[in-house]
This record gives C-alpha cells, structure tokens and sequence, in this order.
C-alpha cells in the first residue's frame, strides 16, 4: 500500500519538474478530407533547466510546434503544458523598428506591468547580460545582425519565464558571429538556470549546445529518434566528440529525408542500416 | 551537464563580442548640415528657374496675346501689389482657415471609420470598398446635393472637403494596419500584449507609416476640393483665393488671376513642405528607412 502510494508520489514530482510537457499534440492544416498532418500525436518533454534541441528537416513542423507552446497557435489535439508563458526568439530578430533598443527591452517589462522606477535599471542589467551596455539608444536598423538577435535575447529575459523558446535564431548570421552566440546562449543559460529548447537544421549546432537532441520526422511529425549528448562543456562546435554525435543524428536524419524519395522505404536499396541506436 | 568555465574564457568572449559588435555596426557617411541643406535646394531653385524660363519664352514667342499671357515678371510684381495694397493676404488666410478646419473634421471621421474597419471583418467586407470607391468619386460631383441641403453657404463647402479627405485617410490607416509584418504582431502577442495594450504598443505605432501616407493624401484632396467648392460656391462677401479667381476671371484681370494662382501653388508647396513632408521624413528616419549611402 505504501508502495503505491510512494510512486504515485514520484511520479506526480516528475510530472511537475517538467518544464514542458506534451502529449500526443496533433496539428492539421487544409481543408476537410484533404488534410496534411503538421504534427501527428507527438509528445516530449523538457525538464527544468535543460537544454534540449529539435532537429528536422523542413515541413517536420518544428516552426508549428514552438508556435503551439507558446500559445500562438491551438492545438487539434493531445495536450501541451508549459511553466508560465514561455520567451520565444524567431530567425528574424523581430525587434520593433520604432524603438531603441533599450526600448524594444524596456517594453516588454512595461507589459509585464514593472514599475517605472525598476524598469531603468533592469533595461540596464539586461542589457549588460548579452554584452550590449552602450548600444542601447540605437534603433534596429542601426545594429547588426548579431546584435539584433542579442536585443532579442535580452527582450526574452525580461519576460522572466522559465521556458525559452528558440526557432534557428542563428540561422541568419554570418559563422563567425554564430560562434559567438553560441557561446553566449550557454552562458546565459547556466547564469540564468532557465530552460531551452532549441530549433535547428543545423545538426552541429544542435549537438554543440544540446543536453539532448530529438530528431523529428517531417509529414507527419512525431519524434522518431533521441541522442542525449553527454560531452563535457564547455564544447566547441569544431571538436571530435561534436563531430561524432553530429554525424549519428545526420545519418538518422537523412534517413528520413530518404522515406520521403521515390523508393518510398527507408532506402534499404541504398545499403543503410535498417535501425539505429536511439531510435524510438 | 558539468559546466566548466576557466575566469578568461568568459572575459575572452566579451572581448570577442565587442570586437565583433565594433566591426558590424554600419558607418553612416558624415554630411554637414551645410551640404545637405544645399542639396535639397538647388534643385527647387533650378526647377523655379527652368520653369520662368520656359514662360517667358512662350511670352516671347506671342503664342497668345500680352494680356491672356503675362510675363512672369508682370505677374510676380502683381503678387506682392496684391499682397501689399490688394487682399491676397486675407483670401488666403480665410481659404487656409476653410482648408484646416476642413481637414481636421476629416481626420477624426476618417481615423475612426478607418480603426473600425481595421479591426472588424464584418465592416471591412460591409463598407470596405465603398471607402475607396468613394475616394476615387470626383468631389466636385457633391456640390450639388450639397448646396440643396445646405445652401450655397461655407457648410456647403466644408462636408465636400471632408467627403473629398476621410476616405483617403481611413484608407491609410486600413492600409497601414494590413501592411504590418506578421512577424512584430506575433513578436508582440509572445511578449503578452493583449486587447488594448496590444493595439497601443504594437498595432498603431506598426500601422503609422500608412496613416501619415492617408494623412498626406488626404490633404491633397482636401485642397483640391476646396479650391473647386469655392469656385462653386461664391461666397463673395468673405474674401478667399477661389473668389479671387472668379473675380479676376470676370474682370478680365490675368495678372491678377496669375498670381493667385501662384499663390494657391505656393501654399500648397509651403504646407506639404513645412508640414507633412517633414512628418513623413521623421518617421522614415525612424524606422530606418532612408538609405544614407544612396
């Protein structure tokens, strides 16, 4: 009897320590009888404080998804629970291009309802945490690229959410600037014990930054396959051990890019292997 | 997940970023405020010139007779006479009274019409083209409606002027409204603007470019359709520019006519530049929209 009643403890615990949490969450698009599955009965879930990225290749419904955590989008079906109202940053810094930058951070406090006399100096403390203390009278089209994703960074950190929502925000920028950034976003996440999950087609950057990396199939979506990545951090995106996790997601990937070729199968007449470790 | 960081290799990456940061951000070339006001005027003092140039040839060439075809310098000495002995002045402040009070009614009617339709589907779908089809009528087309309800009085004239300009501006702020980028109002909504917050923080600041373009529009219209309901309507006991033009008509009076002419241009001129063109350069600076290297 009080076996029972210890793991129902530990279980409803687990439950709770999880910072996202789907399942079997289903999304359709276009019209009656003709209609694509975006998402088909997937589930996953994040615990707190992880760092978890999403890799697929187009049309697996990863940008869906984020978009029905977030609370942009409802769901067919299935259910999505989430700690508070999560941050998400797009590919496009999607700053408003009325407002400084300072401005662009100072108005998300301002919807969050923080007095005046606090938002200056939280603007401030912001804008220090993504390195940016100076560049905040200027307006977006006077930053780079890089700095704009970063005001972006500092605007999702005003919101002070657990969940941190991230859809390829590197994928516009140049590498060298994307490094950077890498490095950045794992500072931040460590300093700020926040949860992310993060978005990419970029399987080495996913396996760089990633605690775990879940390969989702396109048309429908569902997660097929998960990688946990236990090398050491700091890693670097260039570094054997990277590369040989990398190279097990890629294959994973590629194989279901494959199943959507004209053989129709897996592509068993290619020679790949039919099942791989960490397939689900 | 084993996190360790030596002390340099955070100081290494601010240093990284800040180097990056000082080679990304773009160098505006430096213009002196001298060049610049230069550059914006000699080509209006060039056009000026080519354009008293060609009249004058026409004049030279006799294509009409002196009195149908005054010289620009007959018609420019006019204009000061006018100004200084004449009632040029007077006209032209009671026509720019008409011209404002005009206007501003068509602002508030067409700001409201044009956030309603904005917002609601069932009235966009109702009046939605209505609006441009109403912007589209030629305004001269109401006066007669107009003077039978109200007579051949100012208010006949000023429901015209708000007729010929509302559609214009609420059609600015629809366009305004329907051009913003999906991805600020999704920006906005992930941020947790909602309702009233949402159309404060987000939609009107978004949808500004479009309504200063309805406004500039609707100015144009405004003008033009009042210079046509003061021809129509002759009120002639106040002095105002279109009563001047049917006088000086009536009394064969072209250097007169002339001049008022010039001077109907010269307003038009001055209140687009002094007002709405400085409005529509701010807010293109601010958005980040003037090409400093062009």
């Amino acid at each position: 009897m009080t076996n029972t009643i210890s793991t129902e403890i530990t279980e409803v615990t687990k439950l709770v320590e999880k910072a996202v949490n789907i399942s079997e969450v289903s999304k359709v698009y276009g019209p009656a009888g003709a209609h694509t599955f975006a998402l088909d009965r997937i589930s996953l879930d994040v615990d707190k404080g992880e760092f978890v990225c999403l890799v697929g290749a187009s049309g697996c419904g990863k940008t869906t998804l984020l978009n029905l955590i977030a609370g942009l989008d409802r769901a067919g079906g299935g259910e999505i629970s989430v700690e508070g109202r999560p941050a998400l940053l797009f590919q496009d810094a999607g700053l408003f291009p009325w407002l400084t930058a300072e401005k662009n951070v100072d108005l998300a406090l301002r919807l969050r309802k923080v007095p005046k006399a606090q938002r200056s100096k939280r603007v401030a403390e912001l804008l220090h945490t993504v390195r940016l203390d100076g560049f905040g009278d200027r307006r977006p089209h006077e930053l780079s690229g890089g700095m704009r994703q970063r005001v972006a960074l500092a605007r999702a950190l005003a919101q002070e959410t657990q969940v941190l929502l991230m859809d390829e925000p590197f994928g516009a920028l140049d590498a060298i600037t994307r490094d950077l950034l890498h490095d950045e976003i794992e500072r931040v996440w460590t300093e700020a014990g926040i949860t992310v999950l993060f978005v990419t087609h970029n399987v080495r950057e996913a396996v760089r930054l990633g605690d775990r990396v879940l390969v989702l199939s396109s048309r429908p979506g569902r997660v097929v396959a998960e990688f946990p990545v236990d090398i050491a951090r700091p890693r670097r995106l260039e570094s054997p051990e990277v590369a040989a996790v990398a190279s097990e997601v890629t294959e994973r990937l590629r194989k279901e890019v494959r199943r959507h070729g004209p053989s129709g199968s897996d592509g068993a007449a290619f020679g790949g292997a039919q099942s791989r470790a960490g397939d689900i | 997940m084993a996190t360790t960081r030596t002390p340099d290799a955070g100081d290494i990456l601010d240093v990284e970023l800040a180097g990056i940061d000082a080679l990304d951000v773009p160098i505006a070339p430096a213009s002196t405020r001298g060049r610049r006001l230069w550059s914006a005027t000699w080509p209006k003092v060039a056009a000026t010139g080519l354009f008293f140039f060609v009249w004058q040839t026409l004049v030279w060439l006799k294509l009409k007779p002196a009195y149908a075809l005054p010289a620009p310098a007959t018609v420019i000495h006019r204009f000061f006479t006018d100004i200084t002995k004449g009632n040029l002045l007077d006209a032209t402040a009671t026509t720019l009274h008409r011209a404002g009070m005009g206007f501003g009614v068509a602002v508030l009617i067409g700001s409201v019409i044009g956030i309603a339709v904005a917002r609601s589907r069932i009235l966009r779908a109702a009046i939605g083209s209505m609006i441009t089809g109403l912007q589209t009528m030629p305004t001269i087309a109401w006066f007669p409606l107009t003077i039978l309800y109200f007579g051949l009085t100012e208010k006949a004239i000023l429901v015209v002027v708000v007729l010929g300009a509302a559609p214009s501006i609420a059609n600015g702020i629809i366009s305004g409204v329907d051009h913003i980028p999906p991805l600020q109002l999704r920006a906005g909504r992930v941020l947790g603007a909602r309702g009233l917050s949402f159309y404060r923080h987000v939609v009107i600041p978004a949808s500004l470019p479009g309504f200063v373009a309805g406004l500039k529009q609707g100015w144009a219209f405004a003008w033009r359709s009042l210079m046509a309901g003061e021809l129509l309507v002759v009120i002639a006991a106040k002095p105002s520019l279109g009563v001047q033009l049917e006088f000086n008509r009536q009394a064969n009076d072209y250097p007169s006519l002339m001049a008022t002419m010039l001077m109907i241009l010269i307003v038009g001129i001055v209140v687009d530049a002094l007002f709405f063109g400085r409005l529509e350069h701010a807010i293109r600076n601010r958005w980040g929209l003037i090409d400093t290297a062009a």
